[in-house]
Formats: structure tokens, sequence, C-alpha cells
């Protein structure tokens, strides 16, 4: 049947508001070149590549056409997936079909945006129907602002809990030399920013940088030559189920619950919060960081203040969630995916310096983006 | 992992050419969309009658708002149509309050704005449109909105202005709470039945 | 490696200012698809949409079609490129052995905006897009450099066009079936020398479904006669610049053929291909395809469709479905011409059957100039 897949490198380019110094193309060939060099690979030994952006970011057409150059792709195999917030981890999952198919050995995955080219929210706004919901779209603070006022509402949860989380992120990105955003902040810092929507607040919410990061796919014979510790793709579960945003339901993540669901399945996890030793979770704005526990099946439906006030998810918790810093701290849209997804890697290779979990051996990654849509993959240090 | 140079402070090539931006210009094309067989009908109903027209799924139930062709879950042709409105629970808000482009016509949008979910009676999915209250402290989930329509129809989602909360005289106030309570309390005990855990063994 | 059939294909008639939204035409393609395969829409697991944030002028452009595209409670994600690559991607997927029947579906409206602008996008700002480049005016060039090589005329480009609008006459689905000579393609209005408005393929709308199965859920679902098994593909790209390769070399072309060919177990094209639909977005674009593909020597392609070769009647029929020339939905004309194969193969293409066709070359393109190819051999 199908080939079992290990990340045997990651490259990562150093995440800004704005690189001055790098055009897109550029800012790819960074984070390609990095991610050879991990591997200890040159480019002759990459046989596919896959590459992923939101285009109306940069309002280029055709990218993985453009980016040739950058990518390496010049005479060989490459084609563009994309799906809005989710790209990145899209892309990662193209990467690993790629090699699990067995049509390729070796796969280089890239996700990238320079988001200071564009005005973020004018991009955002034009993927809602334009006749029916572009006008009254709020961006993407907005669906995210109202459903944690509810949750408050219905369970506690409080403006604390956001900013524990919002801290919680921000202070991790100081032992990240990659993160866009590092500023040492408290919670009170984070509770007197200004209000962005009404809870979201400046620090609660993710910025927009320029960045990208790629990630070396490897058959398993090959991978297992190539990399003493490989980071073992064991599933990799998408739902994008809606198409409006007024059919969301609000009162739980929906898709995060289901791909979850169907993931633990798969990869054989009953007890997410003890068999995970790190996630990296793509938590937009902090507020996300508390409500979207409950749907990871972390606890029942309200439990995530108890297990964020009691500090479950810091670094030094039962399951520390995003040593990197999460989106939090670095945003450049098309590639935030597949920055979990390496970050996550590196973690299980031992790779992740500062920010490193002793002992790492299973991951957790998540996607969003879209019409809450979820992407999601585990990784492991054992073969799956 | 190497120790690799960071390059973001940077202004100038070592050579010490200045690092320069590009303007793309102005740049613009326009799309025509055509709106199906759906959309025509429902902001035509919009315009000519001022009534909401929903779909309503065959096989589960659902009923649609806004209308759209097949029902995601079921994968069948919706024809029957359900007026829905023109009044309905106000779900979610959020008062936006930061500028930015509107992709529509180039222009900074005009901030602040209310965009609001709204479950229209009769209908089992949520409308986005606006909402006339600017203030956070005026508004709550829960509370019962109606259409208020333009005197200018042209078969656009504009046809409805905004959506007014429907207010009691101010002694009623305490009574107007009541519906957001219940709302919360509805949501936090349709939970656990919600949960697709048993689904997922199944399968 | 197991083998992946296509079991079932759905196509919305080709079309202009279609009165249909995206939704609407995907869900079109993909009910017939799904009833064309004679499945239920459970059977399916996964979904590789095709479409462009470019050409629908809105960003996740795969938003639109969720519902229609049976993607809930489903994995889904989205190709942004011409249908023969989502139609790789849906195959890897199987492979993977995670899925075992995917949908691919692709979904394209170019009269809803302008091409010439979406087009003049995929070029580079700093420099080639201030010179208003776009599709046309750099198809021109690689014309110009095709000709300059081969020292080509206008009049054999001609050819093709007569040839594929012709064949179009059989398509029920065609939007430009038109029985033309050289002389009126000679005759029509210039838009970018050597280029004229016949040497053009038509801004189109249309949307276009198929299945994919693994042999084991194929065997299971499906019979015989509904099955095409997909044999070999290639894909490779060539230098984004137009001006870092020669136009007229197909080289990125015969790489991707090559590893379709070695995949499919062909020796030699000329004698074990049957038919091919190459995507002829321009007309001098298909002997030049053909070259590229190894169909026949480099530029003897023009001679070859003097000769009549690549007539419907001909040794090896190319485009009987009328081809891009008669309708170019840009993404989803990849999988129309997978379509089209599986239908000859099955012996289901009605006036325009080809007989005793059992493996098929279909060819696709993305990017500006041919720069990026997928080649595909489909058979019995």
């Amino acid at each position: 049947m199908g080939k079992r897949v290990g990340i045997i490198g990651v490259g990562q380019t150093h995440h800004a508001a704005k690189r001055l110094d790098a055009s897109g193309v550029e800012l790819i060939a960074e984070a390609v070149s990095r991610a050879l060099d991990d591997a200890q690979l040159t480019m002759a030994d990459i046989d596919a590549i896959v590459v992923g952006n939101m285009d109306h970011f940069e309002n280029i057409n055709y990218v993985d056409m453009w980016a040739v150059d950058g990518l390496g792709a010049c005479m060989k195999p490459v084609f563009k997936v994309t799906t809005g917030g989710t790209t990145g981890t899209t892309v990662g999952a193209c990467g690993y079909y790629h090699v699990a198919s067995g049509l390729f050995d070796v796969v280089l995955a890239v996700g990238w945006e320079k988001n200071s080219e564009s005005d973020t929210q004018a991009a955002i706004t034009t993927c809602a129907n334009p006749t029916l919901e572009r006008d009254p779209f709020a961006g993407a603070i907005g669906p995210l602002a109202t459903e944690y006022s509810m949750y408050m509402k219905a369970y506690g949860a409080t403006e604390e809990d956001s900013a524990r989380v919002a801290a919680r992120d921000r202070n991790n990105a100081l032992n990240n030399p990659y993160a866009h955003s590092r500023q040492a902040v408290t919670m009170e810092d984070v509770l007197n920013s200004p209000m962005l929507s009404y809870p979201v607040k400046f620090l609660d919410m993710c910025p927009r940088s320029d960045g990208s990061c790629a990630v070396i796919f490897a058959v398993e014979e090959k991978a297992k030559k190539l990399c003493p510790r490989p980071a073992w793709v064991h599933t990799s579960v998408v739902r994008h189920d809606y198409t409006h945003f007024g059919d969301l339901e609000w009162q739980f993540m929906p898709t995060l619950e289901r791909a979850s669901a169907q993931a633990y399945k798969l990869a054989g996890i009953t007890n997410p919060l003890k068999e995970f030793d790190v996630a990296e979770l793509y938590i937009p704005c902090s507020t996300c960081g508390v409500k979207w526990m409950d749907s990871l099946w972390f606890c029942d439906h309200g439990g995530a203040p108890k297990l964020i006030r009691k500090g479950t998810f810091e670094m030094n918790g039962q399951l520390p969630i995003n040593p990197s810093g999460g989106v939090i701290a670095t945003n450049p849209i098309g590639a935030t995916g597949l920055i979990r997804v390496g970050e996550a890697a590196w973690q299980i290779m031992g790779k992740a310096g500062a920010r490193q979990v002793k002992g790492a051996k299973k991951a957790l990654c998540t996607g969003f983006g879209g019409c809450s849509w979820t992407d999601l993959m585990i990784l492991g240090a054992d073969l799956p | 992992m190497g120790l690799y140079e960071d390059k973001r402070k940077r202004t100038h090539t070592p050579e010490g050419y200045e690092l320069l931006t590009q303007e793309s210009g102005h740049l613009e094309y326009d799309f025509h969309w055509h709106l199906g067989y759906y959309w025509s009908k429902f902001l035509a109903e919009l315009r000519d009658n001022q009534r909401f027209m929903a779909v309503k799924c065959p096989e589960c139930g659902t009923v649609y708002m806004p209308p759209r062709a097949n029902c995601g879950k079921c994968y069948v042709e919706m024809n029957d149509w359900v007026e829905v409105g023109p009044e309905g629970s106000l779900e979610g808000f959020t008062i936006v309050r930061f500028p930015y482009i509107d992709p529509n016509n180039g222009e900074m949008k005009q901030v602040p704005f209310t965009s609001i979910w709204v479950t229209l009676d009769g209908a089992s999915t949520r409308m986005m449109h606006f909402c006339n209250e600017y203030d956070e402290k005026d508004l709550d989930v829960g509370m019962r909105m109606r259409a208020v329509w333009s005197e200018e129809r042209t078969g656009s989602i504009h046809d409805v202005k905004y959506f007014e909360v429907i207010r009691e005289k101010p002694a009623k106030k305490a009574a107007a709470k009541k519906p957001a309570k219940k709302a919360a309390k509805k949501a936090a005990a349709k939970k656990p039945a919600k949960r697709p855990a048993k689904k997922a063994a199944k399968k | 490696m197991e083998k992946v059939a296509i079991i079932g294909v759905g196509q919305t008639k080709y079309d202009r200012n279609s009165p249909l939204t995206f939704a609407e035409l995907v869900f079109e393609a993909t009910s017939k698809a799904i009833e064309d395969a004679g499945i239920s829409k459970d059977d399916v697991d996964n979904i590789v949409s095709v479409s462009s944030d470019f050409w629908d002028g809105r960003t996740i452009s795969s938003m639109a079609i969720c519902d229609a595209s049976n993607a809930f409670g489903k994995d889904i994600t989205t190709v942004e490129g011409d249908g023969t690559f989502g139609a790789l991607y849906g195959m890897m997927r199987i492979l993977s052995g995670s899925f075992g029947v995917t949908i691919v579906c692709a979904h394209h409206k170019g009269t809803e905006s302008s091409m010439n602008g979406i087009t003049n996008c995929s070029f580079d700002p700093l420099v080639e897009r201030k010179l208003g480049i776009d599709a046309v005016s750099s198809a021109a060039m690689q014309a110009r450099r095709y000709m300059n090589k081969y020292g080509l005329l206008e009049e054999q480009f001609a050819l093709v066009s007569v040839k594929n609008h012709g064949n179009a006459m059989r398509n029920p689905l065609a939007l430009l079936p038109m029985e033309i000579t050289v002389d009126d393609v000679m005759n029509s209005r210039k838009v970018a020398d050597p280029l004229k408005v016949l040497d053009c393929s038509p801004v189109t709308d249309g949307a276009c479904t198929i299945i994919l199965a693994a042999e084991r859920q194929a065997k299971k679902l499906t019979t015989n006669k509904k099955r095409v098994w997909m044999k070999g593909v290639g894909h490779c790209s060539d230098a984004f610049r137009l001006g870092d390769r020669d136009l007229a070399d197909t080289r990125a072309l015969k790489d991707a053929a090559k590893r379709a060919y070695a995949m499919a177990g062909i020796d030699d094209p000329r004698s074990d291909i049957c038919f091919a639909e190459v995507y002829d977005a321009f007309s001098y674009m298909e002997p030049l395809w053909l070259e590229g593909l190894g169909i026949c020597d480099d530029g003897m392609g023009c001679e070859y469709l003097e000769r009549g070769y690549f007539d419907a009647g001909g040794k090896l029929p190319v485009n009987v479905s009328g081809g891009r020339l008669s309708a170019n939905p840009v993404q989803a004309a990849g999988l129309y011409a997978m379509a089209e194969c599986v239908l000859q193969l099955r012996g289901e293409a009605g006036k325009r059957q080809l007989k005793g066709v059992d493996t098929a070359l279909v060819h696709g393109i993305n990017g500006m100039c041919g720069q990026s190819h997928c080649v595909w051999v489909l058979g019995k």
C-alpha cells in the first residue's frame, strides 16, 4: 500500500513585519536553502516540489511558476496547493502524500507569504461570498471575538484566561530566533492593550508577517539513511466543512472536533492530553487558545479554563503548547500552518534549541483558516 | 539547526545600495459574477416582496439561509422554498473599529460598523448582516432582531438596511435580558449531545 | 504500484456568461460524475478541487464549492493549476493508502472578468507586468519563435483551428463548433501577430468532475466497462522568465512525457498511443506539444498536420473533442480532456467515437507559454 514518510529537514526564514531585504522568491530561497542544509541535502536530491500561499496578498498569479528559481523547481515536478489560512498544513499534507504514494522519494514542501506587500484585511475579505457575505464580513477577528464572548457567557471563561494564553505564546517566542514578534509580556500587559473587537485586544491577536518555511519529506528507506531521528508522519486529517460563514456552529469548534476525533482514531490515540508531548497549534487569537482546547478532546466542553489556570499548557506543564510562540508571535499566512509542522518536527528531531521540550516523542499540529476549517497532522519519533 | 544570519534589520545591501520597494500602481479589473437560480430568486424577493426566502433540504430538513443549490451534508438538490424571518435571534456580533481597504471600490471601509450573525425565525443557519448599534454594552447574544428595509431596493443584501434590536420599553429591560441567558443555558445543555465521539467510533 | 482507475466523469456544457454560480456548476458536474460511476456519495472519501483565486475573484476559491463538491465530513484540498495536476494529486492520495475514492472537480468562469488583467498578473511585477504582457501576447512571442526556428507558416497553424473546430461539430458540449477553412482563419481579426482570433481559444465557463478509485475499490464499486486505468503520469516545469528559456524548446514537456511513458510501459508513443487530447490553448501549441510528447520529431509537427496524421480519421487523432480551441475553461480544461478520453476508451463518445482505441494520451499545461506540463497515459 502506501509508504511511511518522515520529515528529515526544516528551514525557516527570520520572520518579520517587513523583510525589506528580500523579494518573495528570495524569502522562499532562504527557507529552502536552510531546509536543505538542515537535511544535509542538495537540490539534486529533491524529486518534487509543492508550494502554497494565499494569492491575493502579493497579487501574483501562478505562484508555482513565478517562484521556480527560489523553489529550485526548474526542470522538476512542481505544483501549487492553496486553501487560505490552512494553506501551510495543506502544503504539508501534500508533501506527505507525494511521498506516501510511492511516486517520489524526497519532496520539498514550501509555504510562504509577504503580507507586508498588501492590505491584509482587504485581501482576506475577498474570501467571503461577494454577493451575500463580503460586505458585512468583519475580517478574521470578528467571528473569533464573537465565539469567545459566547463561550465566556456559557462557561465562565474570562479575559484573564485568554490573556494568560497570549502571554504564554509571546513569552515562548523569546526562545525562538525566527519568531517575528519577540517581546516579554505579562497578563496585565495583554489586558491593558487596546481593544480591537470585544473581547479581543491588540496583544491577543496575531500579527501579519513576511516569512517562509520549507519542510523536506522522505520515504522510509531514505529517511532512515539520511536522518538520525526523522519525525514520522502518523496521520493527516482535514475537515473544511463550511461554505458560508453563516453556516458555522458557534458553540464548539466543529471541524476541529471532527478532525481530531478522526485523527486520534487513525493514530491510536485515546488520551490526547496524556499521550502528546508537545503541540504546535494554529491559534490565531488567544481566545481560541482557551475555547478550542475543548474541541481537541483535552477536556469536556467548558473545561478549558480550568486547564489553562492550572498551567497545563505552559512550557513546564503537562502538554506544552506552542513552544515556538505560535501564530500569535509569527504569521506569514501561507507559511503559518507549515511552520507548525516544521516546529513540531524539530521538537521530535531534538533540534528545537532553547525551546526544546525534553524527550518529545509525539506531536500534534493543527492548521486553521477559511470558514472555520481545520487541518491536523500527528508526528511521532516512532514509526507509525 | 545552524546559526543563520538574521537580515531583518537590513536597509542597505552589503555594498551600500539602499533597499527599495515599488508601488504596483492602480490595478483594477471588475468581476461580474452570475448569481444563479437560487441567489437571483433570493435577491428578487428581498427587492420586490421584502421577504427572506430560504431553502429546505428534503432529507435532513435543514433550512438554509442564505439559500443555495444543494445541501452540503446530504448532497441533494434543494427545491423547497420556505419564507423565514423577518425577525430573528442575534447569534453573534462584533463591532469593527479598525479600517481597511474595501475590495469593492478600493476606498477605506467606513468604521465603526457592526457585523452580526442572525438566525431568522424558521431558519437553521445564520445570515450575516449589519446592525445599527455601535456599543457592545447595548448588544447581547439572544436579543430579538428585526430587519429594517431600504427605501431603494436593487436586488442586493443592502436592500435590508440593517437589523435593529427589538427593544421593549426601558421599564422591561430586565425581561429583555432573559433570552440571552436562556440561549446560553440552552447552548450549554445542548453540547454533550452534539459531540460526535460515538459517530467516529462507528466508522 | 497499486492501480488507480477513473470510474466516473461529469461535465457541464461549455458556456459563455453562464447564469450558474461556481457552486451550481460544480454540483452539476459532480452529481453527474457520481451518477455515471454508479456509486453513492458516501463511497467518496476525499476531494481535490481545482480552482484559481485569481480567475474566481475571491481568495480561498475552494470555499465557494465545498458543499457542492460533496466535501462535508471528508478530507478536501485544492490544487491551483490545471485539472491534470489535480488529477495527479488525487491519484497520489489514493496510492498513499489513506483514501479509496477521490473526487477531482475543477471549475472556471473566465467570462466573468478580464483574461488580460488576470493573466497579466502571472508575470513578474517589476519588469514584465508593466509591459502589459498577458497570455495572448506572450503566446504570440512563442508562436513567432517556433515559426522562426523551423521555418513554419501561419497557414500551417491554421490547419489546427480548422481541424479542431470541425471536430467540435460532433461534440454536444462544445462552445465553438464551426466548419471553417484556412482562409477563414487567415482572414480573422489579428489579435497579436502572428495570432488571429481563430488561432486563440475562447474564454469559457465550465466545470468538470472525474472520480478516481483505487483498484480494490474500483473492482468493488463498478464494472469493467466503467473503469479506465491511469497507467502513467509525469509532470515537470521549465524556467519562469520568458527570456530564461527557448520558448520553442519543449524540454520540460519531454521530461514529463518520459516519466509518464516509463510508468505506463510505453516504448514508442507513436505506435502505442491511439489518440490524444493536447492542450491547444493556441493553434501553434498543438504541433509544438506533439513534438514534445514524442509523437513526431522536433519541427515536424506541422508537416504531420498537413498530411492529415492528426485528423479524426488519421493515424493518431488529436483533439477529437474539439480541443481547447473550441472551449477553454483554463483550470478545468485538462480535466475535460481526461473525461473525453475516458468516454472514448469506454466506447461512449457518440458521434466522435474512435474505433478500436485502448490507450490515450492527455496533456495539460500550467503557467504562461506552457511553462509546466502534466502528461497522462490512460488505458482500458
